[in-house]
């Protein structure tokens, strides 16, 4: 008995240690990011100025003065939060389509939607500009918000399909049999009953949303410029101003830091597609 | 009102016919039981009538009214679920409420109908629980109320018991039938056990493999089954069944008779069956004697009135009573 005590907690200590390396491991580049943004940008490249420096604001106020960090963090929140919205009123239906009336084909067709994801971005990269360019949507809010919502559906559907699928089919076919329509069983029984994994799928799409790059770098360039173009735009033209690009990434993911802090348990049941209870 | 009838009806899934073609009338205020064996189709015949699931051939009559393609919500029946099925955020006030506020009813009216719903099922200090804090019994006491409250033309029960144990079971037994005498109001009721359907019923069919063995009323069923199944199936305990040279001899291939007809006397004699006592169950009123080596079938089973002090290996004489024996030909229906 003893022993077997022993063992666990020795089992226990080790899974500890090796959580917490990778927890390290992963914070650190951010650890540095933020550190970096106190720093000017000629402390910032010298290594015995790692740990010691003298700590500056500058940085922070150069980038609201110079590049209107607010337009862009509007932008963000502007972009992520209809895409949510739209990918939640397309997805919804879709996922309770396919958990309570599944067809013969309802398998493929997820599957399918999932191997989209694996379609490399780039390889559309030229007609996408192309296209948005003569339709006139490049460079707007509402072709962002159409991507994005693109880019999450799949995701989005297939997390809510697993969340519909856990409700027994039985509450809906009770649902049914007190005459309650389609529209009525979506709103007075699948949504209550599959609230949290609702609220799970969107912070997840918000996140997702907020820091996607490849397409918002490409296909704006100020009208709809997100965060993530104004970091990559600290980045290129002006050479190398480490300190300053920190601060602009420490200010553009700060507010999701932030929001998935305060969110942890729901995003944990999100991201385990709710296996962990 | 609600007769029901189903003409012709057929369900597949895929490639496996689950119900072949079916005919079937349910009368107006009836109560009727579909009974068979775990598997045979029964929940699937039940969901076609409500239209949970669709035919794959064939028509269903609801009043009169062909409800073959009409939506579940549309048909006017309530169902009650074996799972219970109630809608766990809603507390019992709202789950019973349900029904009535989507066909868009007086907010007077639901709480009448709530407040008599509840005084019948003795819900009322539970209105404001959720059906997660109620007892099994409990809950499937709101499935009733909720099915009851908006006046369906018919009430379909899909083994509403089975998750109960036995002592609840008895007692909802008998609450059911009895709403279903005060309210007259047409009733099919699914079960795979046969007390349930002998005790409850109006009409009784006997489903196997998705096939109608038989219609009627319990005592028909119990007295003239139509074939082996049948009457293997109705009564409890199981009819003996006998081959060989006692079935040749009453020009049968099959003799049935069921163990309370069967007569324990003192001595071996002419046309008396002999043979070895396994297991006595005493149990006052009846005593039941499981009885081997009559050369007759593997096991006897005998149900004697009254205490009879017979033990385990005791030998046991019995005389059938002969205007009880059912017949049976080679493809195990009935003579007459
Ligand atoms: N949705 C379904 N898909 C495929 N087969 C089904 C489905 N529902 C029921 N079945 C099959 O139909 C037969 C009858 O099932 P069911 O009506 O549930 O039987 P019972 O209620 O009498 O136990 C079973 O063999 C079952 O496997
Ligand atoms: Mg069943």
């Amino acid at each position: 008995m003893a022993i077997v005590a022993q063992s666990t907690r020795r089992g226990r200590i080790s899974r500890a240690t090796f959580a917490w390396i990778v927890g390290l491991l992963f914070f650190f580049p951010i650890f540095w990011m933020v550190l970096t943004s106190f720093k000017t940008d000629a402390d910032a490249v010298k290594p015995e100025h790692l740990f010691f420096f003298t700590p500056t604001l500058e940085n922070y106020l150069n980038m609201t003065e110079n590049y209107d960090y607010w337009r862009f963090a509007q932008n963000s929140i502007i972009t992520a939060v209809f895409a949510t919205i739209f990918a939640l009123a397309v997805g919804i239906p879709c996922a309770y389509a396919m958990a309570f009336n599944p067809a013969r084909g309802t398998k493929d067709i997820l599957m399918w939607m999932l191997s989209t994801k694996m379609l490399p971005a780039a390889a559309v990269l030229y007609p996408m500009t192309f296209l948005t360019k003569s339709l006139g949507l490049f460079d707007t809010k509402f072709l962002i918000i159409v991507v994005l919502m693109l880019i999450n559906l799949p995701i989005v559907i297939w997390m809510l399909f697993t969340y519909f699928k856990e409700i027994p089919k039985e509450i809906i076919e009770a649902g049914q049999m007190d005459g309650v329509n389609t529209w009525g069983e979506v709103r007075e029984i699948l949504i209550p009953l599959a609230w949290g994994g609702i609220v799970s799928t969107a912070l997840l799409c918000f996140i997702f949303c907020w820091n996607e790059a490849y397409w918002t770098v490409r296909l704006t360039t100020t009208d709809a410029a997100t965060l993530s173009k104004l970091i990559e735009g600290n980045r290129a033209p002006e050479g190398l101003f480490f300190g300053r690009l920190s601060a602009v990434s420490t200010a553009a993911v700060g507010p999701i830091v932030v929001l998935g802090w305060f969110c942890q348990k729901q995003l944990v049941q999100g991201l385990t597609f709710g296996a962990v209870k | 009102m609600g007769s029901i009838v189903l003409e012709q009806v057929t369900k597949s899934f895929g490639e496996t016919q689950v119900i072949p073609p079916l005919d079937l009338t349910i009368e107006d205020g009836e109560f009727a039981v579909f009974v068979g064996p775990s598997g045979c189709g029964k929940s699937t015949l039940l969901r076609l009538i409500a239209g949970l699931e669709d035919t794959t051939s064939g028509r269903v009559l609801i009043d009169g009214a062909d409800m073959t393609e009409v939506s579940p919500s549309k048909r006017g029946l309530s169902m009650v679920f074996q799972t219970y099925a109630l809608y766990p955020h809603m507390t019992v006030r709202k789950n019973i409420a349900f029904p009535m506020r989507m066909a868009g009813m007086s907010e007077a009216e639901q709480e009448k109908r709530i407040m008599a719903a509840a005084e019948s099922l003795n819900l009322t200090d539970y209105l404001d629980r959720k059906p997660g804090q109620l007892s099994g019994g409990q809950r499937q006491r709101v499935a009733i109320g909720r099915a009851i409250v908006r006046d369906p033309s018919a009430f379909l029960f899909d083994e509403p018991l089975s998750n109960l144990d036995a002592a609840l079971r008895v007692g909802m037994r008998i609450e059911i039938t009895e709403m279903h005498a005060r309210m007259k109001t047409t009733m099919i009721y699914v079960t795979h056990d046969q007390v349930e359907a002998m005790t409850m019923a109006d009409k009784i069919v006997v489903l196997q493999a998705g096939v109608i063995e038989q219609v009627g009323s319990p005592l028909d069923l119990y007295h003239t089954p139509r074939n082996l199944f049948v009457a293997g199936f109705i009564g409890s305990p199981k009819m003996n069944f006998i081959e060989g040279p006692e079935a040749d001899q009453r020009g049968a291939t099959t003799v049935g008779i069921r163990p309370e007809h069967i007569d324990v006397v003192e001595g071996p004699g002419e046309g008396i069956w002999s043979g070895t006592v396994g297991v006595a169950e005493h149990l006052g009123s009846d005593t039941f004697f499981h009885i081997h080596e009559t050369g007759l079938a593997e096991t006897m089973t005998v149900r004697a009135v009254g205490n009879v002090a017979l033990r385990h290996g005791d030998a046991i004489h019995l005389r059938p009573r002969e205007a009880e024996m059912h017949r049976f030909d080679a493809e195990g229906l009935r003579m007459s």
